[in-house]
């Protein structure tokens, strides 16, 4: 579905993204993890067409789509969330969603009837007429996902949907992404929170200070040297071992 | 109960007592008419533009020229104003957007266009100068001029119908949708497929239009137009104050906001003659409504109905 590869990033003297490559099955959850400053967010906005990568190649479906813009990108079928979640918050959650659903076509009933179908399935039915602003944190990351849902993406890009939630509202993301992938929707997203990657994720990608350090299964990376140290600091891996 | 409405706007002429108040009402329907324009771009869209008379000027010296140079029928400068001020409205969008610019540096690009506008027009002689152009007396209904200011009035409340239909239908078009969510968030408009410097650019081209038009009727009405009168920044100043007023964004908002706006200033002129008070009284009234209804007299309205 997705194939990256090579993507370069610099800010100056940050090395930001260093060489990343990608591959993204049609039908699967693909994770990409790291700490924090690793490089996951402008790894992301290379992908979608926000940042124009120094190096390397985005191939959606067989076509190149590296550096179109945003727009383009998401008419090809590839629409991104934000980790900082973006509401258009002067208008109403069933606004905001339509705006999304707007891509697919161009009469208002039929945006309308499908924002509000997209809307019940995520759980805002209740709150479709109410401002973009009045929803909570977990209802903004809901909002997110709904919007970009509602453009009927091939490939739906999730930063970070989960931070700042509280362990009832992550479980209830982790199954409605869980139907998200059951519906034909392929998905790659940025993760923190292990136990919801360990949940959903078919294959993780660790990014660490720009570059790849290890890929492979949930089960694989959590045992994984280089992973734990990039977590945790130089030797913390040797230092579990013995305390094991 | 639109319906209605209209019906009583379109009679008020035919009772107003005489030809003085007949011009306050095609005043006030002027104000509405060019602060919907503005509304259009710089409302729903968000492009508070600080030189919409660059298009207003396009629209009077269209019809100006079109008569004196080329003896054209002033009917004519409609579809002509309406074209030219379009084509300005693209070419100007086209620059700011394709840089990135918005918020001030919009408003201030806008400005900067209508005073390069006006300083242009005032030394070209295909615009002859300074001296402005005088359109040739010949009343009649053929030849663009009356003579009886309810025509006057009909024409503009025409206009002031049509702006406000292509407000309605931003409001609920995919057009509208999108050009409200580039207003509220342009990442996250883009990352849902919608075309920023084409979505903006055409609200800016039909806003331009629409504008252009109130230029020619001006002209056709005081048959004389100069570099200030056209491109000068009072005309621009009332179209943002008029829309703000009544509510930027809204349907009503410019309607209301002209209404209001001449109450204020017609009342105060025949308590205090002071010249520059009128200005001065607008500059107040734009504070108060900026720092307590951001929303205009329309957010008011709305506010109290939910309340």
């Amino acid at each position: 579905m997705l194939e990256v590869r090579g993507l370069s990033k610099r800010f100056g003297g940050l090395h930001a993204v260093r060489d990343v490559s990608i591959d993204v099955p049609a039908g699967a959850i693909t994770a990409l993890i790291g700490p924090n400053g690793a490089g996951k967010t402008t790894t992301f906005a290379m992908i979608a067409g926000f940042i124009r990568p120094d190096a390397g190649t985005v191939v959606l479906e067989g076509r190149d789509v590296t550096g179109m813009r945003p727009d383009r990108i998401a008419e090809a079928g590839m629409v991104r969330t934000f980790q900082i979640t973006q509401p258009f918050a002067g208008l109403s959650v069933m606004e905001n969603i339509r705006v999304g659903a707007y891509l697919r076509t161009a009469d208002t009933g039929a945006a309308t009837a499908q924002a509000r179908q997209v809307g019940e399935t995520l759980g805002l039915g209740a709150m479709l007429d109410r401002p973009a602003s009045a929803l909570t944190v977990a209802g903004r990351k809901r909002l997110e996902v709904a919007r970009a849902l509602a453009t009927r993406p091939k490939l739906l890009l999730l930063d970070e949907v989960m931070a700042g939630l509280n362990p009832a509202e992550i479980a209830d993301i982790v199954s409605m992404i869980q139907a998200i992938r059951a519906s034909g929707v392929t998905i790659l997203l940025i993760e923190h929170i292990m136990q919801a990657i360990a949940a959903l994720a078919d294959h993780v990608y660790v990014l660490a200070q720009g570059a790849l350090i290890a890929e492979g299964t949930p089960r694989a990376i959590a045992n994984d040297q280089a992973v734990i140290e990039a977590y945790l600091g130089r030797g913390a891996a040797a230092r579990m071992a013995t305390h094991a | 109960m639109k319906a209605v409405a209209l019906v009583v706007l379109a009679l008020v002429p035919f009772a107003l007592p005489s030809q003085s108040m007949v011009n306050i009402a095609m005043l006030t329907a002027f104000s509405a008419f060019i602060g919907q324009c503005w509304n259009i771009s710089g409302g729903f869209g968000g492009l508070t533009s600080f030189g919409h008379a660059v298009f207003f000027g396009t629209g009077a010296y269209a019809v100006a020229i079109l008569q004196t140079r080329y003896g054209l029928n002033p009917w004519l400068g409609l579809p002509v104003g309406f074209v030219a001020g379009g084509l300005v409205g693209a070419a100007i969008g086209a620059a700011s957007f394709r840089a990135g610019l918005r918020g001030s540096y919009f408003a201030l690009v806008t400005l900067a266009f209508a005073e390069v506008f006006r300083i242009l027009s005032n030394s070209l002689d295909f615009t002859r100068g300074g001296l402005g152009i005088n359109i040739p007396l010949g009343m009649g209904v053929g030849n663009f001029q009356f003579a009886d200011r309810r025509a006057t009035y009909a024409v503009v409340l025409g206009l002031l119908v049509l702006a406000t239909l292509c407000a309605a239908w931003l409001r609920r078009s995919r057009f509208g949708a999108r050009l409200a969510a580039l207003r509220e968030n342009e990442d996250a408009a883009q990352a849902l497929g919608v075309d920023l410097v084409r979505t903006k650019t055409l609200a800016l081209a039909l806003s331009g239009g629409l504008t252009a038009l109130a230029g020619v009727v001006y002209t056709q009405t005081y048959l004389y137009i100069d570099p200030t009168i056209a491109f000068g920044s009072e005309r621009s100043v009332e179209m943002l104050l008029v829309a703000m007023i009544g509510g930027a964004g809204t349907v009503w908002g410019p309607i209301l906001g002209a209404v209001a706006l001449h109450i204020v200033a017609d009342v105060s002129r025949s308590f205090i003659s002071t010249p520059g008070f009128a200005p001065m009284l607008y500059g107040v009234v734009l504070l108060v409504i900026i720092g307590v209804l951001p929303q205009g007299m329309a957010g008011l309205w709305e506010r109290l109905r939910r309340a």
